[in-house]
């Protein structure tokens, strides 16, 4: 009777060892990202994307390495700098080894350094820093490191994609260029003067300008300067509720020419733009979802809509970078060793399910990939955002833009 | 020149909208002796009321409606939450109204998710009224010029000319005398506070077409109203007004005229430094007023707070 106990009580013991060490080897990988607060909407959407993708694409089809599960774990920065440093921390005291951020390229830096710190002092817990949407380009070029991956296309590869459209286009003869006072938006500012200069010098920028970011409450002094500098087209960095703002107000102040954004899309503001917004506002962006590219992009946004009937799938890119660290984690062998993993992406190339070829460029850490500018309608859009009848529709491609551009990357790989 | 009075329209549509919001905080000031920190969350239950009952009844119904919700949620919140805690001093009715502004933003997330809502104007008032020289005025800001100022003459001459207004002002000054007198002091300052958050869910109810419905919406404009009453005095109808006028002329202003730091410096006499590229300076000399714009209400307020701590119209001298 006593062994029998014993019995019981050991196998119990082992069955919650074991279940305890089946648990703990799910791979975490924390977002860290403004979840409450005026960009909470953007933060919150990218979770729910990132946690379908995972669950799509890894954990539904039996996991990785045998049957590992990828679980994101959300942080709330409040998109503050200082903020992510202490949510890195804890989410590093977790076991986490892989971080993914994106909103604002302010927290990045913050995060990148940290992270490349904090991975030479303590070689036993490094973590990977994946990068989907900060897109300052000194990330991967002055202040890249090895631990650093950008999924997103930078600004200046954007702008460069943009500009070839816009020099294209004869009609177009005066530009302005507005954006939010922090390292991206005069990262955009930089780049579309430069580049415009470059290919179309007749081109003349009537205006350039920073706002303060997420301060702004009401857009209406700026539209009244860009409708009055009579540009024909405004390109603008701006996102979350400052996009918005910015959009509605230089439409609704009668600018009749084309907005190109950054981010123009989803996150509520496609719905709030609506008809107001048709033939005007373009997006610049990696991923194509109209029309679909392919079957399996259609089966994944379908599946998408049915667990989110009110969500987006507006970053095609965060299932690229849980498709690219999977594939990564099995070629590596393991989840544990992250220079393995990071060696592993380095140099990958990627058959996206939104079409094209990714390839993780080795010398800087930026993904390569195919760049198309969208416009907002509600004409052939098989996916529509925000439940609304508008999406966005592919217009033109550049294909692997700036496959070769230059970087300053020094790279120190450990 | 043109533009001038374009800006001039602008700043107004900012200035009124303000002081809609700032009206009800001044008013509930003078009355509670205690801000009402969740002030412009009612400003945000306004707009998302009003977006509720726009998609089933329509923009009017929803201007009509939405306000008389929000005033009756206020009063509520004075009946049975703020008179109950009332009696403990001001300390916690501050952590009251604070906590309130946090749980009403929880709220309306909850309810309506961290999405912007797509909430737009009548189509009616869908056209531009006029414009000036390749400005178009759409006929919307024509509308809520109106609407604010005609809030404004309705507030002074209720308070002003009639019987209740009299009580009104006379039971914010001396609750015990009016008390004495046979008024029911508490009942007036539940009516206040349900109106002073009725006007706070009027300029919801309009300003949300316009400046977006979402879940920030509060925090974004939660802080400029407090400078507004501080810089109008606290209590001071009047100077929510013109320090609401002030704040909405200013910011427009600077944000519309690219004023470089350098030329204001060189037009008093300071010249630029030869290297400007390496001088400590530099970003100090290289601001423009449009960077700078939505700051300027704060310094103005720490200066107004230096010069006369009162307020511009402000009563209360410590």
């Amino acid at each position: 009777m006593k062994n029998i106990t014993k019995l019981g009580a050991v196998s119990a013991l082992s069955l919650i060892i074991g279940a305890s060490a089946a648990f703990a080897e799910d791979i975490k990988v924390a977002f860290i990202d403004p979840l409450s607060g005026p960009f909470a909407s953007t933060g919150t959407n990218g979770l729910h994307q990132f946690e379908f993708a995972a669950d799509y694409m890894v954990n539904e089809k039996g996991g990785l390495l045998d049957g590992k599960k990828i679980e994101v774990v959300g942080f709330d920065n409040k998109i503050s700098p200082k903020e992510s440093l202490i949510q890195l921390q804890v989410a590093i005291d977790q076991g986490v080894r892989f971080v993914v951020q994106g909103n604002s390229s302010g927290v990045a830096n913050a995060l990148t350094e940290a992270i490349d710190k904090h991975n030479r002092r303590n070689p036993d817990s490094r973590v990977l820093f994946l990068n989907y949407a900060a897109v300052d380009p000194a990330l991967t070029n002055d202040k890249c490191n090895f631990w650093h991956f950008r999924f997103d296309a930078n600004s200046d590869i954007k702008m460069d994609a943009l500009t070839d459209v816009i020099a294209a286009d004869d009609e177009v003869k005066k530009i302005y260029v507005i954006g939010q006072d922090y390292s991206f938006g005069k990262a955009v500012s930089a780049a579309a003067n430069s580049m415009l200069k470059a290919k179309r010098p007749d081109i003349e920028i009537v205006g350039d300008e920073l706002h303060p970011i997420g301060k702004v409450k009401d857009f209406t002094p700026y539209s009244r300067k860009i409708v009055s500098s009579g540009a024909d087209a405004v390109i603008t960095g701006n996102w979350g509720a400052d996009m918005l703002g910015l959009g509605r107000s230089i439409i609704e102040n009668g600018f009749t020419g084309p907005i190109y954004t950054y981010y123009g899309a989803g996150s509520g503001m496609t719905a709030a733009f609506g008809d107001s917004g048709k033939g005007i506002i373009r997006l610049i962006s990696e991923g194509q979802v109209n029309p679909p590219p392919t079957p399996e992009a259609s089966a994944y946004y379908d599946a998408f809509s049915a667990k989110y009937p009110e969500g987006n799938i507006d970053q095609t890119r965060i299932s690229n970078t849980i498709g690219m660290l999977a594939a990564a984690i099995e070629k590596a062998g393991t989840a544990d060793d992250v220079v393995a993993v990071a060696n592993a992406l380095e140099g990958m190339e990627y058959e996206s399910m939104w079409g094209g070829t990714l390839f993780m460029r080795p010398n800087d850490h930026q993904l390569i990939q195919d760049m198309h500018i969208a416009a907002h309608t509600n004409e052939g859009i098989t996916y529509t955002f925000d439940s609304s009848d508008y999406g966005v529709l592919v217009e033109s491609t550049v294909e692997m833009a700036s496959k070769d551009s230059e970087s300053s990357c020094e790279m120190k790989r450990p | 020149m043109d533009l001038i009075l374009v800006n001039l329209i602008d700043g107004l549509v900012t200035g009124l909208l303000l002081f809609m919001l700032s009206a009800g905080l001044t008013l509930i000031f003078s009355m509670m002796g205690v801000l009402n920190f969740a002030h412009a969350s009612f400003y945000m239950l306004g707009a998302y009321f009003a977006y509720q009952i726009s998609i089933a009844l329509g923009f009017w119904m929803g201007l009509l409606i939405a306000p008389l919700l929000v005033g009756v949620i206020g009063a509520g919140v004075e009946r049975y939450g703020l008179r109950r805690v009332h009696q403990y001093g001001h300390v916690p009715e501050l952590i009251f109204t604070f906590g309130l502004a946090l749980l009403i933003e929880e709220l309306v997330q909850f309810i309506w998710g961290k999405n912007q809502m797509p909430y737009n104007g009548p189509e009616i008032l869908n056209f531009t009224a006029f414009a000036i020289s390749g400005n178009s005025i759409p006929a919307y800001k024509i509308f809520m010029i109106f609407i604010s100022v005609g809030i404004f003459l309705g507030l002074l001459y209720v308070l002003t000319k009639t019987r209740v207004g009299m009580i009104i002002q006379a039971a914010l000054s001396y609750p015990r005398t009016v008390e004495a007198l046979g008024h029911n002091v508490p009942l007036i300052f539940m009516g206040v506070f349900g109106v002073g958050t009725a006007l706070a869910g009027v300029a919801g109810v309009i300003a949300g077409p316009v400046l977006g419905t979402f879940p920030g919406m509060a925090f974004v404009l939660g802080s400029i109203v407090f400078v507004t009453i501080v810089i109008g005095g606290l209590g001071s109808l009047w100077g929510a007004l013109v320090a609401s006028l002030l704040i909405g002329w200013i910011t427009t202003f600077a944000k519309s005229y690219n004023i470089e730091m350098e030329d204001i410096l060189n037009g008093i006499g300071i010249s630029t430094p030869e290297n400007l590229d390496d001088n400590i300076f530099r970003d100090f000399w290289s601001l423009t007023s449009p960077q700078i714009a939505d700051i300027l209400p704060y310094i103005l307020m720490v200066l107004i707070l230096i010069f006369r701590p009162a307020g511009l119209f402000g009563k209360r001298i410590q």
